[in-house]
């Protein structure tokens, strides 16, 4: 039961540093002025246009594809495949399970091995791409070895030593309604909880800023209409 | 002066972006001459490096941060994927890997990381990060001034970060602790004070247009004017000073005349602004900026015009279309039927589809034309109406112009076009070393469609691009008349006499 508590208390907290930790830097980020209008060209004209431009951003990562087809492959399988995990993992959060989150069962199993090839070929990138390697720091590698460890951990639980996924769910459930029950001491869950926490840490300290950063980015959000609407903020606007 | 240097091989077999191995610190010698107190003081900044420079630098990038988001959200968000690595011109040519984007970035951010972020103050190493001393500066000094602010690394950043927003931030900061750059800052000393960056006064420049206008009479046979300061003109005319005597700048300036000439549209030219270029934008300083423009704004209104227009000059493009209406406008005492600013390009373009130029292409029948799309036009700026005007409008005037076009290689045009290499303030001699390099991938791409389709004209429409081919094209065996002025090539097609 103490192991339970520790997590719980792990868990309250890193949730509570990721939510302000991120939400703080959207209020500093919607708050900072952008003086003058610096669209990278061609860009939209219209807000409309702005949306599809960065939904195509979002979604196909457009630019990057356009940059480096190697970063772009495994990049964009990487974040695919985070995105069918954590949707699948919405089903230890809900009671029912929400329809999609069923449907995609099936591919959110496997998603953990594409999330895996595509960090492991980033990971390389930074071994092999002389430029890629001068420009790594540390904290790059750790990153990546940590998220690695999040997905290996996570199919430890799902293909080496399953656990009681049961009272797994249970647990986490109970720590969303503040009723607290047992956690499975499994070795795979211990270690992919704690990285998970550990993830969630440091997220709003990190690069992974660029999850909220991508939104505000003016070279990406402006529309390019100077000429037609007068733009003033911050400097600008005195 | 730089030492001597060997100008990059161009290849024989055609492979335009060759991504080189990088060969750390080879342009670490590379560094303009620094401004002394008379060029720095007129323009708002300390004569010399002040004291505790250390604080006041992290200071005020503080102050640029909380005043940026852009900034702000490049500074936080690199993931250091690589992408732009290959991307920078000088990185293509110098092999320098702190010329790669992302490793120019970080010569600042590693700062910015230090001094604003939690990772940066208790975990540096881990991240980094590290303090602010002598030895950044200089790093800073060195490899901000290896920086065009072309945007290239900006389009195919998955985020959008741009360095120029960086690099801007980083010859500001400089400039606030009185490290600033002397090409820059003593040109705009003589704009504040004469009203362009060559320091021609009044009389010099009105002298010079009434030679230009004999010269042209004698040789045409037609009396185009090239009018200065004339009150209630339809049409004030900015352009870069380059094009007042500049090699092959002028002859696009007397193809503006010969536009406005066979149009019949009244123009002038202001002596009091008579720069379209605006070097503040290069350093980063908003002051200098919103102070350069207010002069043209100025000069409209006391010369009551209805319309201003652009001339050919990239970044002073940029500063008008982007940045005017907001730092000067609005400008609702100009005719509200016409753009305002209107790009030169767009004026002609307008004329010849109204039918307004009666054009002989033949007459450019001896050019093999290309176009060089310059960085500041291509990639944060427009013309015309649609995303991507001013890609077609300016190859739509040299085709209805010449006979003879063909494009470079589609990775180095339109938004994805190579720097010249002389960009944001970067065109001066004791920066020839970088210059020449970094307009490898340019020539590059030139040297294909002049082994294929024996190009013997590239046209641009930046006054720093021209001066800078001056320069690049000889270094790189290719002739220097090689390069002209857009209007050159319209002037030379527009039949005087056919519509008066």
């Amino acid at each position: 039961m103490t192991l339970s508590v520790v997590f719980a208390l792990l868990f309250y907290s890193a949730t509570i540093l990721l939510v302000v930790g991120v939400g703080r830097k959207i209020v500093i980020y919607a708050r900072t002025p952008a003086p003058l209008k610096i669209p990278t060209t061609p860009a939209p004209t219209t807000r409309r246009g702005v949306v599809w431009r960065m939904t195509k951003e979002i979604t196909v990562f457009q630019s990057l594809f356009k940059s480096d087809k190697w970063v772009w492959l495994f990049g964009w399988v990487f974040h695919a495949a985070l995105a069918l995990v954590l949707l699948r993992h919405l089903r230890y959060f809900q009671e029912p399970v929400w329809t999609v989150v069923a449907l995609i069962q099936p591919f959110g199993k496997y998603a953990a091995f594409a999330m895996i090839f595509g960090l492991a070929g980033l990971w390389a990138r930074r071994f092999l791409v002389d430029r890629v390697r001068y420009i790594s720091t540390l904290s790059d590698h750790l990153m990546l070895a940590l998220i690695i460890a999040i997905g290996l951990s996570g199919l430890g639980i799902k293909y080496i030593a399953h656990t009681d996924i049961i009272a797994l769910k249970a647990y986490m459930m109970g720590l969303m309604y503040f009723d607290l029950q047992p956690l499975p001491d499994d070795g795979f869950v211990l270690v992919h909880l704690s990285l998970v926490i550990t993830l969630m840490v440091i997220f709003p300290i990190s690069k992974l800023l660029h999850v909220p950063g991508l939104f505000f980015m003016p070279t990406r959000t402006q529309v390019d209409n100077p000429r037609e609407v007068r733009h003033t903020a911050g400097w600008t606007a005195k | 002066m730089a030492a001597k240097f060997d100008t990059p091989k161009l290849f024989e077999n055609i492979e335009i972006i060759d991504t080189p191995k990088y060969e750390a610190d080879t342009m670490a010698h590379s560094s303009p001459f620094v401004a002394k107190a008379k060029h720095n003081e007129p323009i708002g900044f300390p004569g010399e490096l002040v004291d505790n420079w250390e604080e006041k630098a992290v200071f005020r990038l503080g102050e640029l941060v909380d005043g940026s988001r852009a900034l702000r959200t490049f500074l936080d968000s690199c993931v250091k994927c690589g992408a732009c690595a290959d991307k920078c011109h000088y990185f293509l040519g110098t092999k320098d890997p702190k010329n790669m984007p992302v490793a120019r970035q970080d010569l600042l951010r590693s700062i910015y990381r230090r001094y604003y972020t939690f990772a940066g103050k208790y975990f540096p190493k881990l991240v980094g990060a590290r303090d602010m001393d002598k030895s950044v500066m200089d790093e800073w000094y060195s490899y901000f001034h290896q920086c065009s602010q072309c945007r290239r690394c900006s389009v195919f950043c998955p985020y959008g970060i741009d360095t120029a927003e960086i690099s801007m931030a980083a010859r500001d900061i400089m400039d606030t602790v009185g490290k600033g750059q002397k090409y820059s800052n003593e040109i705009l000393g003589k704009l504040h004070t004469i009203g362009n960056n060559l320091g021609l006064p009044e009389k010099a420049l009105a002298n010079t247009l009434e030679e230009l206008e004999e010269e042209v009479e004698e040789d045409t046979g037609f009396a185009v004017k090239f009018p200065l300061d004339v009150k209630g003109a339809d049409v004030l005319l900015i352009t870069p000073s380059a094009d007042f005597f500049a090699e092959p700048h002028i002859d696009g300036l007397i193809g503006y005349g010969k536009v406005f000439h066979q149009a019949g549209i009244s123009w002038t030219l202001s002596s009091y602004a008579s720069e379209a270029a605006n070097f503040s934008m290069f350093i980063g300083s908003s002051d200098n900026l919103k102070k350069v423009a207010e002069r043209i704004r100025d000069a409209a209104r006391e010369l009551g015009v209805k319309r201003i227009i652009v001339g050919e000059c990239g970044h002073a493009w940029r500063v008008a279309y982007s940045f005017w209406n907001t730092l000067v406008g609005p400008f609702d005492f100009l005719d509200p039927r016409y753009p305002a600013p209107q790009h030169i390009v767009e004026f002609t373009h307008d004329l010849i589809q109204r039918g307004g130029l009666n054009l002989d292409k033949e007459a450019n029948d001896h050019r093999r034309i290309t176009f060089h799309d310059s960085c500041n036009v291509a990639r944060a700026s427009r013309m015309g109406n649609i995303p991507g005007g001013q890609f077609i409008l300016p190859r739509e005037l040299i085709t209805a112009s010449a006979n003879n076009f063909f494009d470079m290689s589609p990775e180095t045009i339109h938004e994805n076009t190579f720097c010249c290499g002389g960009g944001g303030g970067l065109l001066t001699d004791d920066l020839l070393e970088l210059r020449i390099k970094g307009a490898m991938p340019r020539m590059q791409a030139l040297k294909q469609v002049v082994d294929e389709h024996q190009v013997n004209t590239m046209v641009a429409i930046c006054a720093i691009c021209k001066a800078q081919f001056n320069k690049a094209l000889p270094a790189y065996q290719f002739p220097m008349s090689m390069i002209t002025s857009l209007h050159h090539v319209v002037g030379d097609a527009i039949q005087l006499g056919t519509k008066d």
